[in-house]
Parts: structure tokens; sequence; C-alpha cells
């Protein structure tokens, strides 16, 4: 028995959010009185693991596993619960994560429960609290299969230190063509740029900021800061902005520490996205717009004026506290 | 090319959410339910493939008659076809699993699903589905192209966008990008009379694994009431010295 953790990492370097799967992990672990197994593709460091609770890294480094396959992935995962008994497998809730886990789980006839908030309240029954109604609620889940699969929601758990003597070994799982059949053709990213996903702090605009030249601002607010930028869905179906930064209910959820709204009202939808955000700061010229009474901080006025100047305190307040 | 469009039925995203019989159980009093809209997405992306390339389009539904009204508008949208697997759906396991069964029998080159249903957010069934039946898997799909037996998508990824082939037949996760907001038909008078026409075969279950079960339900917490500043100043102090955020 073992608890297994899909450890994601960009680059060959562990994202964040590997981190706080493998803290999860272990409090799993140690909950069911075992130990924490972490499984990683490409990955330089696997040894950093140690230091959140992971006793023993399966390291993965096939050429062909170099750019992430959900199948391929999945079916590594697989051979992986297999040879290490895991009864519980971790994951993220990044759109990787997100993609493989459910592979994995008609693979291992497992029950798979995303968005998990927190450690299981029970381990017999497996029980685990999960946001669900798009954060508008919470949700006990009970998985009764013998494999369970656990999606751990960004930023909810945190990174805990639990030093482990660690070892790594390398592992090369039997993949066939067939578990590539799904090709990638190009992968188009911004480089440097922080997703929303990956984003401790994000910034995002809406209808209120008149224009898509407008985001100028947006865009210095948020390099200051290292955030990512996101926006409203009209401004997004208008085209001022990606599709990509389109946050909300239909669009990506935002789980960061910091989500800072500018000329957004606060719509429902736009609501059950970001909730999950531990601190919303709302700029608004209107005093009645619904989104303070969501907030934890705001400034009612022109977001025009406002924002220029929260960039410059924010410049000295970097330069303070470099 | 036959295509089968998933539709879920879920509340109408501005629904308030309650909770009866001791919080176990979503309270549907007073809530509208409509076409999960990440499927919709997908449902007009089919009715494309339909109008520029023949494609036959039925529409599958887990759920027992309350779903009719939601199947009847995807089919007054164009849909051919409806299939209703007569069952409340449980988890996501059981519904892929009725789906794949449903999928087997009907011989269908493509699978259009929705990224999540906006109730219980598991967004599973595609990726799920696609496994028991061991066809080809695109999740987050965001554009889809197919001609002959091959299919070319992008898929949304943290931070950009991912182009990938793949062979038919072939499940994917749709959302919002497989066609644009305008995209979106709503039902005209015609259409919703010949909905009215259109087979609507109700199927029993097959034996299935319920593999999780939710057993309870919570509402968050209340907010507290927010902090209103007027400087800029005060609001980096509080967001540094308070909320530790920055
Ligand atoms: C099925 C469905 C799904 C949806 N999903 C989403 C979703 O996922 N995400 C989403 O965002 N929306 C979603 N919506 C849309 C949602 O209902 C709102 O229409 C939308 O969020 C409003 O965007 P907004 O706040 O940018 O614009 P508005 O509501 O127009 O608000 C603009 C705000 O800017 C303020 N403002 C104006 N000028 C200034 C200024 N100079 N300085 C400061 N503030 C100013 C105004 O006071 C106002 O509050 C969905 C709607 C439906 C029906």
């Amino acid at each position: 028995m073992s608890v297994l953790v899909y450890t994601e990492s960009e680059n060959g370097k562990f994202k964040k959010s590997a981190f706080e799967v493998a803290s999860y992990a272990k409090s799993v672990a140690d909950q069911l009185g075992t130990s924490a197994v972490a499984i990683s593709f490409s990955a330089d460091e696997n040894n950093s693991l140690g230091a959140y609770g992971i006793s023993k890294v399966l390291s993965v480094s096939n050429d062909q596993l170099n750019s992430f396959n959900a199948e391929a992935y999945a079916k590594a995962i697989a051979e992986a619960v297999e040879r290490e008994g895991a009864d519980v497998v971790v994951f993220s809730s990044s759109s990787n994560s997100k993609y493989t886990a459910p592979l994995l789980a008609a693979k291992l006839k497992a029950g798979y429960v995303p968005n998990v908030v927190e450690s299981p309240s029970s381990t017999a029954p497996f029980t685990v609290k999960r946001t669900a109604f798009s954060n508008k609620g919470f949700a006990h889940t009970e998985i009764s299969t013998a494999k369970k699969i656990v999606g751990v929601s960004n930023n909810s758990f945190g990174i805990i230190e639990n030093s482990a003597d660690i070892t790594v070994e390398d592992f090369a799982p039997a993949l066939s063509d067939g578990d590539f059949a799904v090709q990638s053709v190009e992968v188009d990213k911004v480089a440097g740029k922080v997703s929303i996903a990956d984003a401790e702090i994000v910034v995002s605009g809406g209808r209120g900021l008149k224009g898509p030249e407008n985001w100028g601002m947006v865009e210095e607010l948020a390099e200051v800061l290292g955030a990512a930028t996101a926006c409203s869905k009209p401004v997004s179906d208008m085209g001022w902005r990606p599709h990509s930064e389109h946050v909300g209910q239909t669009g990506k959820p935002v789980a960061s520490n910091l989500y800072i709204a500018i000329g957004i009202s606060g719509a429902i939808q736009h609501l059950a996205g970001v909730s999950a955000s531990k601190t919303k700061v709302v700029i608004n010229n209107d005093p009645e717009a619904p989104f303070f009474k969501a907030a934890d901080y705001g400034i009612v006025g022109d977001a025009f004026e406002v924002v220029p100047q929260l960039i410059e305190k924010l410049r000295e307040f970097k330069a303070q506290n470099a | 090319m036959k295509i089968l469009v998933c539709i879920s039925n879920v509340p109408d995203t501005t629904s308030k959410i309650n909770f009866t019989e001791g919080d176990t159980q979503f309270d549907t009093n007073g809530v509208q339910f409509v076409i999960n809209p990440n499927d919709e997405f997908g449902l007009t992306r089919a009715m494309w493939f339909k109008e520029k390339q023949g494609a036959t389009v039925h529409i599958a539904t887990v759920g027992d008659a309350s779903v009719e009204p939601t199947m009847r508008k995807a089919l007054a949208i164009g849909a051919d076809e409806g299939i209703r697997i007569n069952a409340v759906p449980t988890d996501g396991f059981f519904v892929a699993e009725q789906l794949a069964h449903v999928i087997k029998e009907g011989a269908y080159d493509l699978i259009i699903a929705g990224r999540e249903s906006i109730d219980y957010n598991g967004g599973m069934v595609p990726g799920i589905l696609a496994g028991l039946l061991g066809m080809n898997f695109v999740n987050t799909c965001i554009g889809l192209e197919v001609e002959g037996d091959t299919a070319t998508a992008l898929r949304e990824i943290d931070g950009g966008k991912e182009k990938v082939t793949a062979q038919l037949p072939l499940v994917i996760g749709g959302q919002k990008g497989l066609v644009e907001e305008s995209d979106l038909k709503i039902p005209n008078m015609r259409g919703i009379m010949m909905a009215r026409k259109k087979a609507l075969n109700v199927v029993e279950p097959i034996g299935a694994t319920t593999a999780t079960a939710d057993k309870k339900f919570e509402k968050p917490e209340p907010k507290g009431a927010v902090k209103l500043t007027e400087s800029v100043d005060e609001l980096v102090e509080l967001l540094h010295t308070e909320a530790k955020v920055i």
C-alpha cells in the first residue's frame, strides 16, 4: 500500500503545485499509515520532493514523454500504481492533471474526485471535501472503489514542509505507439508569462475599461506584481482580449492568493469562477457594484485614476521591500 | 460522419444553490435547467459539421424524464435524434459507463462532450468515456476540424494552446472556442415545432459501477464585509500587513 502523486514539471522544473500535491499526498499517507511516492516526468531535481514528505520518486526520463501526452502519461501512472501497490493517486487541478486523471480512472476502475480542498475527513469510508456548483457549495464525497483518485484544488491545501529521506528510482514504463495516437503538432505558449492556473496573483479587467486600448495599465500592474492577466467574459467575447484570459464559470477558474478586479461588476457567473481566490480586491466607480459584496478590499473610484496610482505605489513598495 | 453530443442538464448559471433533506440533496425548487454551457458550444460545432459536411448528429443524456425539455431544446437547435438513458446520474463514472454502452451500440465516429458540467464540476465523463471505449481523447478542446478519418484539434493548456491530430473515433471535452458565443443559436419557432416530431428514444440503464457518492453538501461561510479605502497607499499597506499577499 502507498499513496502515489503525479508531480508536474515544466522544462525540468517542478511547478509550485507539485509541492502542494506532494504535501497533500504525504498527509493522506500519514492518515493511512503508509508512505508517499511521487512519479515525475523529465524532472531535474527529484530530491527536492523530500522536503514535502515524499520518500520515493519514480523518475521517468523517456524522450517520448518529455512533452505531455495524456494517454501515455495515464498509462505510465497506471503501471506505477501497480508497481507500488498504490491505493490512492493524487493529482493537481492543472489542465494536464484534469486531462490525465479521468483516463487513469477508466484504467483502474477508480472513483475520481476533483477540486478537493482538504485532506480526507475519514479514510474508511474514504471521504473528501470538494467544491461543487462552481464554488457556490461544497460536497463531502465518499469514494467506494478499491483504487481512489483525488484531484487537489490549487492553493487550497498549501505547501507543507515535512522532511523525509528520499530515494529516486529510474522508472521506464512499457509504452506502445498506440499510446501516442493523439499527436502534438505545435504548442503555442507565451514565453515568460505566468499562466492564470499557476499565478499567485491575477489582475483582471472588465467592460468598465472601455476598450482594448486601455489594457496597457492592466498589463503594467500585472508586471509589477508578477501576476497573470485575466478578463471578464464580455471582454473576451468582444475580442478585446484573447479567450484564454476569460475567467469565470464558463471560463477558467481562478484560485489565486490575490485577485484584483478592475471595472468588473461581479455578475454571479463571474464570481462563481473567481471566488476560490483567497483575497479579492475590487476597483470600481460604482459603489453599488455587486462585486463589493464578495470582495475583501475595495476602492470606489475611476479605474483610470486609481490604477496608475496603484502601479506607482506598488513600484515604490517593491523598491523598498526588494 | 456520425456524431454523438453528450448533453448534461444543469441549473442555469444564475441559480441560487440550496440543499435540502438534511443537506444531502441539491434543492431543485425554483431552479431553471438548461443545456450545460460547455455542451452547447459542442452542439453548435456539431451543427456546423452537419451543415458543411453532412454529419448526422444525435444527442444523449443520462437522466429521468425531467431532462426532456433540455433535450428537446437541443433537438430544436438542430440535432437529429435523442437518446435518453433512463437513470438518475449518480456520479461521473456511472454516467460514462451508460454513455459508453450507447456509443458502442450506435457506432459513432465523434463524441462531443463538455469539458465539465457546471453543476458538480466533475470534468471526468469525457475522459472516462474515452478510456472505457479505448478511443482517442482531446480535452479542453477549443477548435475542431475533421477531414476523412483525421481530426485536427486545438486544446487549451495552462498559459497557451496546443494543436493536436488524432484519428477518429475521437472523444472531445469541449468548451467555448469550439464556436464563438455569437454563433450560439436560440431555437426558432420552426426548430421547436420540428423538434417535437424528432425521435427521443428512451433506453434503460445497464448495471454500472457507482464509484463515488456525495454524502453531504454545505454552503460556503458568508463573507465578511468589504474594507473600503480611498487611498492606494492604504490598500498596499493592507495587502502587505493584513492579507499578507504582497
Ligand atoms: C451562461 C452565462 C455564462 C457566463 N459566464 C461568465 C463567465 O464565465 N465569466 C464572466 O466574467 N461572465 C460570465 N457571464 C456574463 C456575466 O453575466 C456578466 O455579463 C459579465 O461578467 C459582466 O462583465 P463585466 O463585469 O466586465 O461588465 P459589466 O457588467 O458591464 O461591468 C462593468 C463594470 O465596470 C464599472 N466601471 C465602468 N467604468 C468604470 C471606470 N471608469 N472605473 C472603474 N469601474 C468602472 C461599472 O461600474 C461596472 O460595474 C456569463 C453569462 C451567462 C448568461
